[in-house]
């Protein structure tokens, strides 16, 4: 059997074993199926290791169905294992292995941790979809499923409304990023009568196609983008992602759906490449969305909001990289990026857990000396977010500053300072959690308690992790030769090159800036809630304020663009349905209802009028075969 | 309607016969006086089979209709004590109506054949209608059917029987109300 | 074949058939008791039996298939009489009327 169908195969079967007899099986056995599952396509993909890195132009392929051909565009469902899906697959599956192990523990007393473990198995199984599709329409069918399963997931506990809500959020946000997607996969098979990627790409590559059909197609697709990885303006739906059991947003914000975005625009390396306008706009989105997450993560209060406005200013660093068209750079933070933000989410779920589900940190403090194996983690996590030197956080964090120091200098300073406030905010978050004093109301320090084994394994081996993840690409400062990653990539690329590199001194002054950052943030952070022992801000003013509420944008939305729909909608209810709908049923139902006054005495349920009404109709109808023959 | 009179006269008075036995059977208003009227009916019919040379099939027509069904027939109106002039007869309009219907059918039918134009007899073969050639081409031709037919017959029987029998629940109710 | 039916024709018994049918039609029309209808159809049965034999005789059949059908439809007139009147037996004992102008439960 093709390895890429076994790969598959696994999630697919333990979400059609979950969800269908899944709550049957004794307690426990579940989620054990359910990690299972995931373990298995983690360690196939693994044995596929070798034969991809034993020859550059290895390539797994499975032609599985071919759906139709429509006039010469063949629809099928054709899958390929390169060194970038391979890459992928392993994230997806290894992470997602951890985040199933915690769940187990996580989702302990919930009756619906079978179905709970049938979703995530089906978020995996669409993510690997997404991954493993040699050609644009798996990409979209991952994608809309991802889609779907991240609907199914943020609603999971949907007894509480506002939860369904932020669950519908999402949905919708991704449509509009994916109307976008479909628009550029129509413009691919109106140009080049193919979606799949080793027809469309090369002949992209090869300089098939004008410079403003190449820029329309990269842009659409990056709207799709957007969508998928939370970038201005279609950010909001992460945050309200939260809503989700915590293990889902690790796995929504790290192993995957958010990395669709991202993966997109890697595996379209050679259009991106050819369309420099696009290239601008998705630094500059990616620019915004940066700075902004970042300073809207300054000042939230709940543990995993802040969490979530990181991951969407880190996603903005991933678009710059890809802005400035440094594709291994981005994979590079891609790969960190899941490996510490599974361990802060992971963490803020134990925390959550230990803290008997508070999310608020205005209520924390003081917790590492209860949950000390949280607190180191969690530590380690933040310290490789916010570029503490040699932890894996710091290398891609560096690389991607540095091309785009070499890119533009003004786009370098706004990195530099979103970077800044990642640190200074991530500092904030760990010093109210778990240092200084203990500021709960409600419940008290010695309720607080570590989480078992389950939990707390992944989180030493995501620190690990963190820590080591580095040397995957390690700079070129240090090995003067390409990093792993970006020699394992470099054959997948048609058009792209590993850049130059830069002089020592420059590369000295770039490391400088990094550090410094990191101390700023540090030590700015400790001040302020340590030293001086600062609660949590109330924020009720100025700028402060503006941070603390999101810059508003919900509500900008909800005026701008929800309002006028919703009067478009009264107007279209109170003239359309109302007048003319509702008018023509209710003037037609007297006229049906005086028919069938006398209608009525037909249908009188006696059988001789019955066999009255059978021989009439047979004489009419030999009569008439008789009258027309 | 003419040639009529040119017709031979067995046929004419066995068809006499038959027809005012059918018209007896729809008019009385005795149910018995019905039954023994389409008794009446069927030994008719049963002359016709044989002056068309289906012997074997007059005298299977005597014992299966006349002789099983109907004493069935007759049985029923006894058991459920039917055989007074009890039925109340339907009003005028749907004597009419009913005429109308039939006789619209009666119409349509004949004008049908009279298109048709069939003509003369040919005529059988002596002994096509008896016993060993009957048998023979039942036995080889029409086995199946004839199998199908045992099933048939096996399934009615049975459906009979349950419709026929009452519910163990109704029975001891009634019972109960005895008691 | 008997000698005095030589100037019989096939139409005559189509005629006869026919009249015998609408009767059995007329008589399942116009009355009420249940008995009397399924008699009524087995005369129905009947015309169509006695057509058959009729058209035997006129095709010259060796293999008198005609005949073969009406064996086959006096089975089924057999099974059909008992399931009737088991359902009428049925239908008595629950309403004490053999009347199927009572019977109107249809349109439910």
């Amino acid at each position: 059997m093709n390895p890429i169908a076994l790969i598959l195969l696994f999630p697919l079967l333990g979400f059609a074993l979950n969800g269908t007899i899944g709550h049957k099986l004794p307690k426990g056995i579940a989620p054990w199926i359910g990690t299972l599952f995931i373990f298995l396509p983690f360690v196939i993909t693994l044995g596929q290791w070798d034969i991809l890195s034993n020859d550059v132009e290895a390539t797994i392929k499975w032609d599985a169905y071919t759906f139709f051909n429509l006039d010469g565009i063949i629809f099928k469902a054709a899958f390929t294992l390169d060194r970038l899906s391979i890459w992928m697959t392993l994230i997806i599956t290894g992470i997602g292995t951890l985040i199933h192990l915690y769940s187990i523990s996580y989702m302990d007393h919930d009756p619906n941790a079978a179905k709970f473990f049938s979703f995530l198995n089906f978020f995996v199984f669409n993510m690997l979809l997404l991954v493993l599709g040699a050609n644009f329409l798996m990409l979209f069918f991952g994608w809309e499923g991802v889609g779907l399963c991240s609907y199914l997931l943020i609603g999971f506990w949907y007894q509480n409304a506002s939860y369904g809500k932020a669950a519908r959020k999402a949905f919708i946000m991704n449509r509009i990023g994916d109307l976008g997607l479909l628009l550029g996969m129509f413009l691919i098979i109106k140009n080049y009568g193919s979606l799949e990627y080793s027809d469309v790409l090369p002949a992209i590559a090869q300089g098939t196609g004008g410079s403003v059909l190449l820029t329309s197609i990269a842009i659409l697709l990056f709207i799709g983008a957007m969508g998928k990885s939370a970038q201005i303006p279609l950010f909001t739906w992460l945050p309200d992602a939260m809503a989700g059991p915590t293990p889902v947003s690790a796995l929504i914000h790290a192993a995957t759906m958010v990395t669709a975005g991202i993966y997109l625009v890697i595996r379209c390396e050679a259009l991106y490449a050819l369309a420099p306008i696009a290239n601008e706009f998705i630094l500059w989105i990616g620019l915004a969305t940066a700075l902004i997450g970042a300073l809207i993560g300054l000042r939230q209060n709940d543990i995993k909001k802040v969490l979530a406005y990181s991951t969407v200013s880190q996603l903005g660093f991933m678009f710059v990289a890809l802005g400035v068209g440094a594709y291994t750079t981005a994979l590079f933070h891609v790969t960190t990026h899941a490996f510490f933000k599974a361990l802060l989410f992971l963490g803020a779920g134990s925390v959550i857990h230990g803290v008997h589900d508070r999310q608020d940190i205005t209520q924390m403090g003081g917790l590492k000396k209860m949950m000390p194996l949280t607190y180191i983690t969690f530590l380690i996590g933040t310290l490789a977010i916010s570029g503490f030197p040699l932890l894996s956080g710091f290398f891609s964090k560096d690389e991607i500053l540095a091309s785009v120091f070499h890119h533009n200098i003004v786009a370098y300073i706004v990195l530099v300072i979103a970077a800044l406030l990642t640190a200074t905010y991530m500092f904030r978050l760990l010093f109210l959690t778990f240092h200084g004093e203990f500021r709960g109301t409600d419940y008290a320090l010695k309720d607080v308690h570590e989480s078992n084994w389950k939990m707390t394994t992944p989180l030493v081996v995501l620190a690990v992790l963190s820590i080591l993840g580095g040397v995957l690409n390690l700079p070129h400062y240090l090995l003067h030769t390409d990093g792993f990653l970006a020699s394992w990539l470099r054959p997948t690329f048609l058009i792209f090159e590993n850049p130059a590199h830069t002089d020592i001194t420059t590369e000295i002054i770039l490391i400088g800036v990094a550090i410094s950052i990191f101390l700023f943030g540090f030590i700015y952070s400790r001040s302020r809630y340590i030293t001086k022992n600062m609660s949590p801000e109330q924020s009720t003013a100025g700028i402060e304020k503006v941070l603390s509420n999101k810059f508003y944008i919900d509500e900008f939305y909800q005026k701008a663009i929800v309002r006028p729909i919703e009067f478009l909608g009264d107007i279209l209810f109170a003239l359309v349905d109302t007048l003319l709908l509702y008018g023509l049923t209710f003037s037609v139902h007297p006229i049906l209802r005086f028919i069938g006054r006398f209608n009525r005495k037909i249908q009188n349920g006696n059988i001789e009028y019955y066999l009255l009404y059978m021989v009439g109709a047979i004489a009419l109808l030999l009569g008439l075969n008789l009258l027309f023959a | 309607m003419g040639a009529l009179s040119s017709l031979p006269l067995p046929f004419l008075i066995l068809s006499f016969l038959t027809i005012l036995g059918a018209l007896y059977v729809v008019t009385s208003k005795n149910p018995v006086h019905s039954v023994l009227a389409l008794i009446f009916t069927f030994f008719t019919i049963s002359a016709h089979y044989v002056l068309l040379n289906a012997q074997f099939l007059a005298v299977v027509n005597l014992m299966v209709y006349a002789g099983a069904i109907m004493v069935l027939f007759l049985f029923v109106l006894m058991l459920l004590n039917l055989n007074k002039e009890s039925e109340p007869l339907k009003s005028n309009i749907w004597g009419i109506a009913a005429a109308i219907s039939a006789g619209l059918l009666l119409l349509v039918i004949t004008a049908a054949f009279q298109t048709s134009g069939i003509a003369v007899m040919k005529g059988n073969a002596e002994g096509i209608g008896l016993v060993k050639n009957l048998g023979r081409v039942l036995m080889t031709e029409y086995l199946v059917p004839f199998e199908l037919t045992g099933i048939l017959f096996i399934s009615a029987m049975v459906g009979a029987v349950l419709l026929g029998k009452r519910d163990k629940s109704e029975v001891v109710k009634s019972e109960e109300t005895i008691s | 074949m008997l000698t005095i039916f030589h100037s019989l024709e096939i139409s005559h018994y189509i005629y006869l058939s026919t009249v015998l049918f609408s009767i059995g039609l007329f008589g399942v029309l116009f009355r009420r008791n249940a008995i009397i209808l399924l008699m009524c159809i087995e005369l129905m049965l009947n015309a169509v039996n006695l057509l058959l034999a009729a058209f035997t005789e006129y095709m010259g059949d060796v293999q008198a298939n005609g005949q073969m059908f009406v064996f086959f439809i006096m089975v089924v007139a057999a099974a059909e009489a008992a399931v009737g009147l088991a359902i009428i037996v049925m239908v008595y004992r629950n309403t004490r009327k053999t009347d199927v102008s009572f019977l109107d439960q249809l349109k439910d």
